[in-house]
């Protein structure tokens, strides 16, 4: 049975040891010591706690036998993309260690290269002219997206106020779209979880900047009218960006750029398989299409008479959107895994994945209280269930199904996404999850559902088996108890700290 | 293909293609029209390659890369320094570094706690009381500081200095174009220097959102009178903005001494390796006050407790995130650089303050030594503000061929601002023998 560690591990300002130090620092005699200016000079000393390198090696291997990783298990998060990273990425990273980002271009030869043909692969893979490997993630590509129609209307000497969103999209469009300084206006998802075209039509205008969508939709269902919408959109000269999200899901099956699309934005994290990282760093790609490649945050890699250089810039660019090329370490994992899966492999991503949620939905066939909206039509990437029968028939909810999976040793689905299913389980194995894989997480939703009709009270007590059980969201949201940092935490203590305001 | 490493399914295709109840594998995509699937297969990255001639490829690439002595002379917001193993230990255990954002904290203490210890750290050696869980970098930290003071304060202006490295300045200009804020410069002095003056007129002009200052600048100089900076923009209703480059705080005072609103930065130089740029890691904290907590960007981690009374760790503030108040969030971020803000406790934790300090000290040695090394050889230092690891040099001859004659020794010099200068980065990695010889190779040209 599945146990995950349990250390009492102390806060490292929580340690004992006086005088220690887990790096020395080396040394050169030069004989040019300098002091800080005394109005510059740090006057407090610092607080933080003295350590050997052992004291600090075994508190974060304590910490990391308490966090979960697909390496420990199956992390269906569904638009999260959490697959299998091989490791043979790591090697990949030596290419880009020790180069410093503003070297002689002639001393990065290797690097530029990488850059250069994984453009040129991101361009092919999405039906894209060209790609700007500068965004450290999608949603830094959002931004990107978005800047770029803005920029692009505003050129033709327009103000386009609205940026459409479908309301089944990530949560990040539509923030995306306000940070760009557009009016958020939602699209409706219809009876069968796609964008109703009809009500797109009517909404659609002369102040209509764009549409952000992604196909397959967060629902895992392929917006079958996506040429339509697309000609909807041209038809007053608004532009239709991609959200890569999903990509996973059609990858060698459809590209964005043969259903319409002009901007793309890519997560190489998810699609191309870099490690997550606790919530990162990611990478990212922004392709464009026709006249929205001018646009594009450059500079980006060219190659002229066989030699690489940061020489093409996109002349109406919206300019830099990192404060160098992107997150270079992170796009060398993914040349490394599409060199990996060659042309063969990337032809199979969408299929296999597409073949993987499906299979699962076989076996989650008349699971009790587990309802599957919008059925009849295959998912692609992911599947969202609902939890709404059993939520109405004895009250169990999304999270204690949440919990319960944990319990039994997987991660959980994401819940509560999307907002226009009630109570949602959204799950996605991917396709480096082996099928007896699939099969066991079937038997563990199965089995969690079948204990909450017998015994409800022991799935809301889940998780049991995991560092520490369920979280007071309260106490860690009050104004008189919130703590994010240690110095709050000491502050507060003294007495010296007012209550957040 | 029937068989590939990552793809375990290849040999069950047909047992699952029977279980769901299809005959061939494009049914799963009979939704997709016909005139929207793709024609012929794609063409990428040539057949499938095994793992040592993914390897060979790779060390091809890598010797096109030229082999340097030692790091460049170079920094402009990257600077080399050494990677502790213990870092690189510690980031590469699996648990971490191949987990997801800890939606779900039970099953995620271990890296809630490191996230936690991350901001815990990091408010100690900003003075500041809140810390988040890391941004991109410290052009998207700075951008995101400044819709910021945008949504506070409801103004458009925000003032930076002339020496604001001009790479976040480009960052900056493209992440608030949308919300039509206008960036302003304020120019610096002989000695490197802000100008107070120049600062206090634009300000009284109004409408000033935020006011940013850079330390050390761009020129590598230390700013002197930031707490005239805090007056000024409290005084005018500005927020006032500190970027940093948070390994000086071993001996240089922080923003929270200051009195500062915010404070931005890269944490690259504590513990990350170049990447050529990237991952880098954004900091992003603020000072205790209920407006700034809740309109911060990004991810925090917070204290609680478990049903069972334990000592917990959980997301906090989610309700100003992207998932409940969509185009009403803080951001629209989701990633973060989590690993890399691991990388910065490691590093931070195993130098302890007394280690920080050393450091700390030990580069402004070196920086200096090479800087009087190369005013002896006949190049000039134009501002006398005091520096800490980056100088700006100004020689007689052209860089391009000073920068020529130090690469015919194996090594690279800064980065070229001018016809005859060049800002110039001397860390713990650049030893005095070096320093030395690119110092020789200067003089072979003066």
């Amino acid at each position: 049975m599945w146990n995950q560690a349990r250390w009492e591990e102390p806060l490292l300002f929580q340690y004992k040891g006086k005088n220690r130090v887990g790096l020395a620092v080396p040394r050169e005699d030069v004989n040019d010591r300098v002091e800080v200016p005394s109005s510059v000079k740090r006057r407090n000393p610092l607080e933080l706690p003295e350590l050997s390198e052992l004291e600090v090696v075994r508190h974060f291997i304590r910490l990391s036998q308490m966090s979960y990783g697909v390496d420990v298990g199956m992390v269906p998060l569904g638009s999260c993309t959490m697959k299998y990273n091989p490791k043979v990425q790591e090697a990949a990273s030596k290419l880009t260690e020790n180069a410093h980002p503003l070297q002689d271009e002639d001393t990065v030869q290797g690097v530029l290269e990488m850059l250069y043909d994984m453009q040129n692969w991101l361009a092919e893979i999405t039906g894209m002219e060209q790609c700007s490997l500068q965004v450290p993630a999608g949603s830094a590509g959002e931004l990107a997206g978005v800047l770029m129609m803005k920029k692009y209307h505003e050129d033709k000497g327009e103000t386009r106020t609205d940026m459409l969103v479908a309301d089944s999209a990530h949560g990040t469009n539509p923030a995306s779209a306000a940070m760009a300084g557009f009016k958020v206006v939602y699209v409706k998802t219809d009876h069968r979880g796609l964008v109703d075209y009809g009500l797109l039509k009517e909404i659609v205008g002369p102040s209509t900047a764009g549409f952000m969508l992604t196909n397959p939709n967060t629902l895992g269902l392929f917006e079958e009218n996506i040429l339509e919408i697309a000609d909807t959109i041209h038809s007053v000269d608004g532009k239709l960006y991609y959200d890569g999200a999903n990509l996973n899901g059609i990858v060698g099956v459809a590209r964005p750029g043969d259903m319409g699309f002009d901007i793309v934005h890519l997560n190489l994290h998810k699609t191309f398989a870099v490690p997550h990282g606790g919530g990162g760093p990611g990478a990212g790609a922004i392709c464009a299409k026709g006249d929205m490649v001018d646009y594009l945050p450059g500079p980006l890699v060219g190659r002229v008479d066989g030699s690489y250089s940061w020489s093409m810039e996109p002349h109406r660019s919206i300019g830099r959107i990192a404060t160098f090329h992107g997150n270079v370490g992170n796009v060398v994992r993914s040349f490394a895994y599409l060199l990996g899966l060659g042309s063969d492999g990337v032809n199979m991503l969408g299929v296999m994945s597409t073949l993987a949620t499906n299979y699962l939905m076989s076996r989650l066939q008349d699971v009790r209280g587990l309802q599957l909206p919008f059925p009849g039509r295959p998912r692609k990437h992911e599947v969202v269930y609902s939890v709404t029968p059993a939520y109405n028939e004895i009250g169990l909810t999304a999270e204690d199904v949440a919990k319960g999976l944990l319990d039994r040793g997987f991660y959980a689905p994401t819940i509560y996404f999307p907002p226009i299913v009630q109570e949602s389980l959204m799950i996605e194995v991917t396709e480096t999850e082996p099928k007896e894989s699939i099969d066991e997480f079937a038997r563990a939703l199965y089995d969690v559902m079948r204990e909450a009709y017998s015994d409800l009270k022991a799935v809301k007590q889940s998780p049991k088996r995991t560092s520490v059980s369920r979280l007071d969201y309260v106490k860690a949201n009050h104004p008189s108890t919130f703590t994010p940092t240690f110095r709050v935490k000491r502050l507060r203590e003294e007495g010296s700290l007012q209550v957040l305001k | 293909m029937t068989r590939h490493p990552w793809l375990p399914n290849l040999g069950s295709v047909g047992e699952m293609m029977s279980s769901i109840g299809i005959s061939s594998l494009d049914q799963l995509f009979s939704d997709v029209p016909q005139s929207v699937r793709l024609k012929k297969p794609l063409n990428v990255a040539g057949k499938p390659l095994s793992e040592q001639e993914i390897v060979r490829r790779l060390e091809e690439l890598e010797r096109k890369n030229t082999q340097l002595v030692c790091p460049p002379f170079l920094g402009a917001g990257a600077c080399p320094h050494y990677v502790p193993q213990a870092v690189k230990f510690v980031i590469g255990r699996s648990e971490f570094y191949t987990a997801y954002t800890p939606y779900q904290p039970e099953v995620s203490q271990g890296l809630l706690q490191a996230m936690f210890e991350y901001q815990s750290y990091m408010a100690e050696l900003l003075e500041m009381e809140v810390v988040n869980s890391s941004l991109y970098d410290w052009g998207s930290a700075l951008s995101e500081a400044v819709l910021m003071a945008h949504r506070v304060t409801g103004r458009r202006r925000v003032l930076v200095p002339e020496t604001i490295n001009p790479f976040h300045l480009q960052v900056l200009k493209t992440w608030t174009y949308g919300r039509g804020v206008v960036v302003e410069r304020i120019p610096f002095d002989h000695r490197g220097l802000l100008s107070i003056e120049a600062l206090e007129a634009e300000l009284s002009k109004g409408e000033v959102a935020a006011v940013y200052v850079q330390q050390p600048n761009f020129l590598g100089v230390l700013e002197e009178e930031l707490e005239s900076v805090v007056e000024l923009a409290k005084k005018h209703g500005a927020l006032s903005i500190m970027g940093v480059n948070p390994l000086v705080l071993g001996v240089v005072r922080p923003p929270g001494e200051y009195g500062f609103d915010v404070a931005v930065g890269d944490g690259q130089e504590l513990g990350l390796s170049l990447n050529y740029g990237g991952p880098m890691v954004g900091f992003f904290a603020v000072r205790w006050e209920g407006r700034l907590v809740r309109q911060m960007p990004g991810r925090i981690v917070g204290l609680t407790t478990d049903s069972e009374g334990r000592q917990s760790y959980a997301l906090v503030l989610q309700t100003r995130e992207q998932f409940t108040r969509r185009e009403k969030a803080t951001s629209n971020i989701t990633t973060n650089e989590a690993l890399m803000a691991l990388a910065n406790l490691v590093y931070l934790s195993l130098l302890g303050p007394n280690g920080l300090r050393e450091l700390d000290e030990e580069i402004m040695s070196r920086s200096h030594y090479a800087a009087r090394k190369l005013r002896e050889v006949g190049a000039s230092l134009p501002y006398s503000g005091e520096f800490f690891e980056e100088f700006l040099v100004r020689f007689p001859a052209r860089y391009s061929k000073v920068k020529e004659r130090i690469r015919s020794r194996g090594l690279h010099g800064g980065l070229q601002l001018d016809e005859n200068s060049a800002l110039f980065c001397v860390t713990e990695v650049h030893s005095k023998d070096n320093i030395d010889k690119m110092v020789e190779a200067v003089a072979e040209v003066m």
